[in-house]
């Protein structure tokens, strides 16, 4: 039967059915515009953002922190990017030859490594900074819920030779001690981020916007020369073996520019491997510990007396019977002298010459020079943790007080500080503001302290005092005038003098034009000897020799050279 | 008037193509030069370790070590050493 002949098409239906159907197909149709329109144009953010989130990608840009290399170029620290490894526990399901070969690679104890697995945490790191190679093999492993992280650790390539100088990161890196907290502003980096299209393959096709570009921390020059640092390291390391001390410090200052070349303490540690760090190796004693500087500070005081015009280098000085009371308390000499010259004083080292010219100072005008010298305050190097060391207001000081300050006790002072303090003798009379920064041109004219002939006359005195019959004949060098002055000064225990002794020497080379200030401490030394001449003036002499040959200084004492060059034949003269 | 409707029609078509065209090669481009910009990152990186192993090398303790034992070196005694002035 054909369709067209069906007996059905011939029934009426009711019209209104049709209608009926055709509204409810029309209402079905309305409430799906009514929807779309819902969300694509009234609420049309939240499918824009999901669509967004198919192809758009935020992107972190990491920024690099800047290196720090010596005053040549030569680089002391270096960020380079490594891997953590961290974890989502739940989903780490290892098996245990799986975490066996892990814990291999990543150098941990099986143990361990499952003990972290097993935390509550959504997120655990494993291990963090492991070198590259160990990462693209763990990478490799393509374990479940094992992922790595790229961040940037800080190697120091000189090792502990510039632990105290450059001090070291934390491992977000950012500065936790020395010159990287002190310079941390200019150092470190500020990541950035930058949101991009990416395709079907996850290569980047377009730039939508950048949100924050990444800055890479500046590189920062240091006044610090390698050569001299290492020479300082070294043989401060050898006396301190020798001597058997407890710890020590060398400071080497530029005269001309007042730059720091090298500044060593000693214990030291390894900055890149610091896991057994103690408070003593990470202790930079020469700008965080003081010491009672000894007789390193009588050039001051006779400079003060040849200043103020009380007395003449060769005015005398009766010092016999070696002892002077003050008060209740007497001061003496470890050699009776008898009478001496005020540059005797300063070669032979007497504290009772020394206390007799202070007598001749009201407080005011010794305490007016130890503050223009800086003493007392912290000279603001931007280091952390510098102290000021103890200069007490002139109002308080007692007759005895004023007599011990003018051989160094009773007052206290940084190594650097006293180094610095030198710069006086060594520049015609002036200091400047040191600089751990490599400076382009030297500053012009420092703070006047002394007169230029007063600087000359003590340099000449403080020559003498390394000189056969002064303190410390074996700071000398040969090929090269060389001045300086010893300190031997009792360590304070609780307020008593105790039996053990702080050996310093400061000097500077060469008399002629001072170039360098070498500054020597040394604490404790407990193998006999413990005199600044026997302890800390040889190693002042190899310091100072080294770092002159170094330096290319010409040199300026009268010494017979070996004719090296008279043995090549002689240069043509051009035709 | 058909004509220029197809003239309009073609124009149109033509300039669409273009459009997608050069889309596809800016964005081919820009995976290029992504690319580049991110060897430039691995240079840098490689760079920065090759500073620090060339510094680990010519550390001075190894040099000093290596002078004086392999080569034999010591220091010139204060008579071996002329200072030369600059000429000026």
């Amino acid at each position: 039967m054909k369709f067209t002949n069906s007996p059905l098409l011939s029934q009426l239906l009711p019209a209104w059915r049709a209608r009926f159907v055709a509204a409810l197909i029309l209402l079905a149709f309305g409430t799906l515009a009514a929807r779309s329109a819902w969300l694509q144009v009234v609420r049309n953010d939240f499918l824009q953002q999901k669509g967004e989130s198919r192809y758009s990608r935020v992107i972190e840009l990491s920024a690099t922190r800047g290196r720090i290399a010596d005053r040549s170029g030569d680089m002391l620290a270096v960020s380079t990017p490594v891997k953590s490894v961290w974890a989502i526990p739940e989903d780490a399901r290892l098996t245990p030859a799986q975490a066996r070969e892990l814990a291999g690679l990543l150098e941990l104890d099986v143990r361990e490594l499952n003990r972290r697995l097993a935390s509550e945490k959504d997120f655990v790191f494993i291990r963090r900074q492991i070198p590259p190679d160990a990462a693209e093999k763990i990478a490799a492993l393509n374990l479940p819920g094992i992922h790595q992280q790229r961040e940037y650790r800080r190697y120091y390539p000189a090792g502990d030779v510039t632990a105290h100088m450059l001090g070291f990161t934390g491992v977000e890196d950012r500065g936790q001690e020395g010159i990287e907290l002190a310079f941390d502003a200019q150092l470190a980096g500020k990541p950035g981020s930058r949101r991009v299209i990416k395709d079907r393959l996850g290569r980047i096709v377009e730039d939508v916007e950048s949100i924050k570009p990444p800055q890479d921390g500046k590189d920062l020059t240091l006044a610090l020369d390698a050569k001299v640092q290492y020479l300082a390291f070294t043989h401060l390391k050898q006396a301190l073996a020798e001597h058997k001390a407890k710890a020590g410090g060398v400071v080497v200052l530029d005269a001309k520019t007042g730059e720091v070349l090298a500044l060593a303490n000693l214990p030291a540690y390894n900055p890149n491997n610091r896991v057994k760090l103690t408070g003593a190796q990470l202790r930079n004693r020469a700008l965080t510990d003081v010491f009672e500087p000894g007789s390193t500070m009588k050039p001051f005081t006779v400079a003060l007396a040849l200043e103020k015009g009380r007395f003449r280098f060769d005015s005398q000085i009766q010092t016999a019977p070696g002892r002077l009371t003050i008060g209740n308390a007497t001061i003496s000499d470890a050699h009776p002298h008898g009478l001496l010259t005020v540059a005797q004083v300063i070669q032979k080292s007497s504290n009772v010459g020394a206390a007799k010219i202070a007598g001749a100072f009201a407080p005011e005008e010794m305490w007016q020079m130890f503050d223009a010298l800086g003493f007392g305050q912290p000279m603001k190097l931007g280091f952390p943790g510098e102290v000021g060391g103890r200069l007490r207001p002139f109002k308080t000081w007692r007759p005895i007080e004023q007599a011990t300050m003018s051989y160094g006790h009773g007052i206290s002072v940084t190594l650097m500080q006293l180094a610095r303090a030198y710069l006086a003798f060594a520049r015609d009379g002036d200091v400047i503001p040191l600089s751990l920064t490599r400076l382009e041109s030297p500053p012009l004219a420092g703070k006047s302290i002394f007169s230029a002939p007063t600087a000359r006359e003590v340099r000449a005195m403080l020559e003498m005092a390394v000189l056969p019959g002064g303190t410390a004949p074996k700071a000398q060098i040969a090929g090269y005038r060389v001045a300086g002055k010893t300190g031997t000064a009792h360590k304070l225990e609780g307020g008593q003098y105790a039996e053990r002794y702080v050996a310093a020497f400061v000097g500077f080379a060469p008399v002629s034009d001072p170039r360098l200030v070498v500054a020597v401490m040394i604490d404790e030394p407990s193998a006999g000897k413990y005199y600044g001449g026997e302890v800390a003036a040889p190693v002042f002499a190899q310091v100072m020799a080294g770092s002159l040959r170094t330096l290319g200084v010409a040199p300026d004492a009268p010494l017979k050279p070996v004719q090296v060059a008279r043995d090549v034949a002689a240069v043509p003269e051009s035709l | 008037m058909l004509r220029l409707n197809l003239a309009l029609i073609a124009i149109v078509l033509a300039s669409a193509l273009g459009a997608v065209a050069s889309q596809h090669k800016a964005r081919k481009l820009f995976t290029e030069m992504e690319r580049e910009q991110e060897r430039m990152r691995q240079l840098e990186v490689e760079w920065g370790q090759l500073q620090l192993e060339q510094s680990t090398w010519a550390a001075h303790s190894r040099v000093e070590k290596v002078a004086r034992e392999r080569l034999h070196m010591k220091p010139p005694a204060p008579g071996q050493v002329l200072a030369v002035e600059a000429a000026r």
